[in-house]
């Protein structure tokens, strides 16, 4: 009978030709991380800096009184079925092409009609704020919705550190342009960079947050990481992925989605149940996990929240 | 270009031609009796799929959307494949695979069928006056619903007692629904989508290409390998009147 020898290294103690092939940037990662934490201070201890970081806890949460009780949608449907086109227009892709992105280190400007201006390291920016859980409705466009439960901070927190002037009428928001590490902004179906505007007092408003992390964690690629805009009771494609630049206006700047398709998507985009988009109606929605849909709630059910903003406004003209 | 592009042309043309003189090669009498119970089960592979995924939860977070949206795609693929029958028989010259032909469009409408009663279930409770508005209202499910309707005479003539009875000519005519019923599917899909039209816009030229090979002369333009041209009947020299 043959008595097999054990190998002297096991198969799993084998280094991957890949990874020996990687050591000297696995060397050169960790030195740096390890640099940057000695440094940054890490945000208040809330956010590792290091590279390829994406789905590290976030401490020192607090929760809010703005957070809806209903169930939440499972993490694995969150971060799978996004629409973020700069990863590919299909819901599966941005889960599949974001894989390799690398959100730190992330650089955000501030600019525009503000006493504050400048350039700051994202952690430097998130800083001053106070981590809060806000668990939100998000209705898309195209009629489903989720549950998530977002970590974050309110805009208007944000907007009072930068001292906006007199001039400052709206808020815009700009995506990174980088079709290296986003790969489908090769392809031309929208204008990149992506961006977005909101009225001054949309944006003071307390349920819009900027959003640094979901379900207790730093923001998943596919989400918009590191950084998103959150406003709840506009349909999603008006909360803004992955932003490089915030900036003061005095007029109503541009929007993508309304660009490609004014009579489709207006600046407003509120969820308005009354108000169908001209290819389909909007007047209920799939919730992810559901069989059937159900009603859509005005202004995504913050109609007590948020209707006072638009008194006096046309809805069906200011879509 | 043009020579070398004839020459690929024709050496393509060779080897779909082959495919019936291997086939009757083949020591069966009849290999439609084989290849038909073959397709029967093959095509039935994508719901197959669906249900296995479902019950497997791998249908992604919107399950019901994406069955929806598969069955839809499968019933045009079965429809551009239907309306491929005749120009793939003027090239091989194969007349028994049009006995294939039935089956495929009955997998259209199969198809089709389940993809319309995902919608008026999951995506309207079967409230009919949701979906009497969303016909009248929405532009792509109008179409869309046209093209459905305008399949079920086709099923429902698609017996032999019913080709028999229509006579061939009427029902030649009738079954050139499958025309605007295409047309209407490829306006279905580019209304419905978003942004990314690349998919809608391929099928369209699959199916604008098929519908040119019905254009009279089409394949008068393509030479014929010689194998199978017809020898023109002898010239009769006519006696002249003196």
């Amino acid at each position: 009978m043959l008595i097999k020898k054990p190998p002297d290294i096991k198969p799993s103690e084998i280094t991957s030709k890949s990874l020996f092939l990687r050591r000297r940037e696995f060397l050169s990662v960790s030195i740096n991380s390890t640099a940057a934490i000695a440094t940054a201070g890490l945000a208040g201890g809330l956010l590792a800096p290091s590279a390829a970081q994406a789905g590290t806890k976030l401490q020192g949460i607090v929760k809010s009184p703005f957070s809806t009780k209903e169930e939440l949608t499972p993490y694995e449907d969150v971060t799978t079925y996004n629409n973020f086109y700069e990863f590919g227009t299909n819901k599966e892709d941005p889960a599949e092409y974001s894989k390799d992105f690398k959100p730190l280190p992330w650089t955000l400007k501030v600019e525009g009609a503000c006493n504050k201006p400048g350039t700051f390291q994202l952690e430097d920016f998130i800083k001053p704020h106070q981590l809060e859980e806000r668990i939100y409705r998000l209705r898309c466009v195209e009629a489903w919705s989720m549950v998530i439960p977002w970590v974050g901070f309110p805009l208007a927190d944000v907007i009072k550190r930068f001292e906006p002037t007199g001039n400052a009428k709206y808020v815009a928001f700009t995506t990174l342009l980088d079709p290296k590490r986003m790969p489908g902004q090769t392809n031309s179906v929208l204008d990149w960079p992506y961006v977005e505007g909101l009225r001054m007092d949309e944006a003071m408003h307390p349920l819009t947050i900027l959003a640094v992390g979901l379900y207790g964690e730093m923001l998943p690629n596919p989400n918009g990481a590191p950084l998103r805009l959150v406003v709840p009771w506009k349909y999603g494609f008006k909360s803004i992925k992955s932003i490089v630049k915030i900036a003061f206006t005095e007029t109503q700047p541009p929007t993508t989605w309304n660009m490609v398709a004014p009579n489709e998507y207006g600046f407003y985009s509120n969820v308005n149940p009354n108000h169908d988009h001209p290819r389909w109606t909007q007047k209920k929605e799939r919730r992810i996990g559901d069989l059937f849909k159900r009603p859509t709630l005005m202004f995504n059910g913050y109609a007590d929240q948020v209707a006072s903003l638009y008194a006096g406004m046309d809805l069906d003209k200011y879509y | 270009m043009g020579g070398g592009g004839i020459g690929s042309w024709r050496a393509w043309q060779r080897s779909i031609s082959a495919i019936p003189r291997v086939l009757t090669t083949v020591p069966i009498r009849d290999p439609i009796k084989i290849i038909k119970p073959a397709l029967f089960v093959l095509m039935l592979v994508p719901l197959a799929l669906l249900i296995q995924k479902g019950f497997t939860h791998r249908l992604g977070a919107n399950p019901i959307l994406k069955i929806e949206h598969e069955l839809g795609d499968w019933g045009l693929r079965f429809l551009l494949m239907t309306l491929a029958f005749t120009p793939l028989r003027r090239l091989t010259g194969w007349q028994p695979m049009m006995r294939l032909r039935r089956m495929f469009g009955l997998y259209v409408f199969f198809y089709a069928c389940l993809h319309f009663l995902t919608w008026l279930v999951f995506d309207n409770s079967l409230d009919i006056h949701d979906i009497a508005r969303d016909i009248a209202k929405r532009p792509y499910v109008t179409v869309g619903f046209s093209a459905f309707v305008l399949l079920v005479p086709l099923a429902i003539t698609s017996t032999n007692k019913m080709v028999k009875r229509l006579g061939g000519r009427q029902w030649r005519k009738l079954h050139s629904l499958v025309y605007p019923i295409g047309t209407l599917v490829i306006l279905h899909y580019l209304w419905l989508v978003k942004a990314d039209r690349h998919l809608p816009i391929i099928y369209g030229l699959i199916l604008i290409g098929l519908l040119a090979t019905r254009v009279p002369g089409f394949f008068k333009r393509i030479p014929v390998p010689a194998s199978r041209r017809i020898a023109p009947p002898p010239v009769r020299t006519v006696p002249q009147p003196t």
